[in-house]
């Protein structure tokens, strides 16, 4: 019994940690209809800058935060300045492959500007077993998913504040909901996608800082992304409360088919059961669980 | 003055219907086959061929596959290299459960079973759209290559889990494995290409190729016109992906011979031949070997002109090709949207009106 709630438990903290990437995808995709695959990147990018000004400078974690913080918005600036303005108004699909263009683009950077080798990312997190858990219920877990588990509540409280009660955050719904009724009315659409953009990377970065913390910051970090996808489409493109449902659903249905399913067929089928699980529901709900319905007219 | 159709009449509705009613179109194609055909096969050395030809001939294959789904269909598709794996392991199989069989019959039936696994993962289409099918389509990809990673009956148990072609002649010529020579390679995947082009510039010109259109401009529309979404949707997934198996068959028998699937079929696969088909063009079936030879072609210039021309170590050559590989297809979205395939057409629109543009 302890076993399953561990596995279940395991998988819930895992799923919070696809949430997170996943969370990146549906600010911008909200915001500006752009399906932005290059969300894994960035958090590699942002792993990569954040442990890089720690290695290099020797600066305290807090400061070198803040200096990556400001890197993200910097790169914000420049997609929207050099890419997205430019690509006004083009079809989804082109912007789409924009976005891959600009994954190589950072993943270039990254490897030019901070090598290529695996970085260790060590700001303090708590890390390894919880002794509480393990000795009041039997139970292993990771204290770093927990933490994980807690920032991404704050991070999402932080974010449904934000959309909800600021300014900024109305023009941004406004923007969402229809772009050409938020210019009449006054918005900047350029502003918005700087600003959309650069709250993303700091998604990318909190993401980027927990999975760099987990598992060594390198290449493989870009690769996420595609764990988030199957997150992504399972809650819906344009809902935050999707990614993060979505992601527990993938992560507990992860971990719980590795173990019970996949014995069975072989093993080693992580990497294709959450995109059949979120098959599975598209085909009951073809907007994902929370994603807007979709309405058609001739 | 040279490219212009005044004074060239038809007679026959048979001619007012040909692919290329300029008869200077037809004369350039004509000669570029007899170039392709009867030229280049006694010129070539062994590194063009295997650097460069053979790559775009496949790669042109697999993106004018795709083409015909994304540009022609609408439907995004993320799985390409998860199909061209299935080609490939199915000529395999084929190759090496009936030694008898003859190439041309293996790559066409290696192409059939793509098509049937394509139908299958093409069923969601039917009610998922646009980035939600795209991703869905992902999970072709996984799977596939989890499959064929997994059972070792695929691979036939061989210890290392890689699938190797065995030699095989076509019309008394060693066409497969390590002592067949280069030209016979390039001519049999140029004969591949040029058949099948025509049979899908054919098949977009008639009535299936409007119905993939239909439903890709709008398919509700398209339904209420009486275009129906079951049938088009599946075969353009059925053609496209005969196409991509037939290309993944060739990319394995006579490309590279020996395959692990994770490498080679990867999900970097069905991006690049996705951005073949953005770059040369939705579309457009030139487009597409345009993309591919763009595609093909630009990382071995980026790679010669940055470790030879400029000294880089090439493992920083590496890192500064991805960069500008992101660069510039960034700068090509931006400068064409529509691809090099539009690019052509602006140019023979103004070679039309040359020397006298009004």
């Amino acid at each position: 019994m302890s076993f399953l709630v561990e596995t279940i438990l395991s998988g819930l903290m895992a799923g919070v940690m696809y949430s997170l990437v996943a969370l990146g995808f549906v600010l911008i995709f909200k915001a500006s209809g752009i399906f932005n695959f290059a969300q894994g990147v960035m958090c590699l990018f942002a792993a990569l800058t954040f442990a890089g000004i720690i290695e290099k400078t020797s600066l305290p974690w807090p400061i070198a935060f803040m200096l990556t913080v400001g890197v993200m918005v910097a790169v914000a600036w420049a997609v929207e300045r050099f890419v997205l303005r430019h690509l006004v108004n083009q079809e989804p699909i082109i912007l789409f492959m924009a976005t891959i263009g600009l994954a190589y683009v950072l993943e270039g950077i990254g490897d030019i500007v901070w090598g290529s080798d695996v970085k260790v990312l060590d700001i303090g997190l708590p890390s390894g077993a919880s002794d509480f858990m393990l000795d009041q219920f039997n139970i292993y877990i990771e204290k770093l998913e927990v933490f994980a588990a807690l920032i991404a509540a704050v991070l999402v409280g932080f974010l449904a504040i934000f959309f909800q009660k600021t300014r900024i955050g109305r023009a941004l719904r406004a923007v969402a909901d229809d772009h050409q009724a938020a210019l009449s009315v006054g918005i900047s659409l350029q502003t918005i996608w700087v600003i959309v953009w650069s709250v993303a990377g700091f998604v990318a970065l909190v993401a980027g800082t927990l999975w760099g913390t987990k598992s060594g910051v390198q290449f493989s970090l870009s690769l996420i992304a595609l764990k988030a996808l199957p997150v992504l489409i399972l809650g819906g493109f344009t809902s935050i409360p999707g990614a993060i449902v979505g992601g527990l659903i993938i992560g507990v249905g992860e971990k719980l088919a590795e173990i019970y399913v996949g014995p069975m067929v072989g093993g080693a089928i992580e990497n294709w059961f959450a995109y059949m699980l979120a098959l599975a529901f598209l085909l009951v709900r073809p907007q994902g669980l929370f994603g807007e319905r979709i309405i058609e007219r001739v | 003055m040279l490219y212009r159709e005044a004074g060239q009449f038809k007679t026959t509705y048979q001619a007012d219907q040909g692919i290329f009613p300029i008869a200077q179109d037809r004369y350039v194609v004509w000669a570029f086959l007899a170039v392709a055909f009867l030229v280049v096969p006694f010129f070539v050395n062994d590194y063009w061929t295997n650097a460069v030809l053979l790559p775009l001939l496949i790669y042109g294959m697999a993106a004018l596959g795709l083409n015909i789904l994304v540009g022609y269909c609408g439907q995004i598709s993320l799985g390409t290299g998860g199909f061209m794996a299935v080609g490939a392991y199915a000529s395999y199989k084929l190759m090496t459960s009936f030694p008898e069989m003859s190439m041309i019959v293996v790559v066409l039936l290696s192409g059939g079973m793509t098509a049937a696994v394509g139908v299958m993962f093409g069923l969601p289409s039917l009610r998922i759209k646009g980035f939600y099918l795209a991703v869905a389509t992902l999970a072709a990809q996984f799977f596939l290559v989890w499959l064929f990673n997994k059972f070792g009956w695929f691979y036939n148990y061989s210890a290392t889990g890689q699938i190797s072609a065995p030699e095989r002649e076509l019309f008394g010529v060693v066409l497969t494995g390590a002592s067949a020579q280069t030209w016979v390679k390039y001519l049999f995947c140029l004969t591949f290409l040029t058949v099948f082009a025509l049979i899908a510039k054919n098949l977009v010109r008639g009535r299936l190729g409007r119905n993939w259109m239909a439903i890709r401009d709008m398919d509700i529309a398209a339904e209420l016109i009486g275009v129906r979404p079951l049938m088009t949707k599946l075969s353009a997934f059925a053609v496209s992906s005969f196409y991509i198996g037939m290309a993944g068959s060739l990319l394995f028998t006579i490309y590279l011979g020996a395959v692990e699937v994770g490498e080679v079929f990867g999900i970097n696969v069905s991006f690049l031949v996705l951005f073949m088909v953005i770059i040369g063009g939705l579309g457009s079936i030139v487009g597409s070997f345009m993309g591919a030879a763009f595609l093909v072609l630009l990382p071995i210039f980026l790679k010669n002109f940055m470790v030879d021309g400029l000294g880089l170590m090439p493992v920083m050559a590496k890192h500064v090709e991805i960069l500008l590989m992101g660069l510039l297809i960034i700068f090509f979205l931006i400068v064409e949207p529509h691809g090099l395939a539009r690019l052509w057409q602006i140019a023979k629109e103004k070679l039309r009106m040359w020397p006298f543009p009004y």
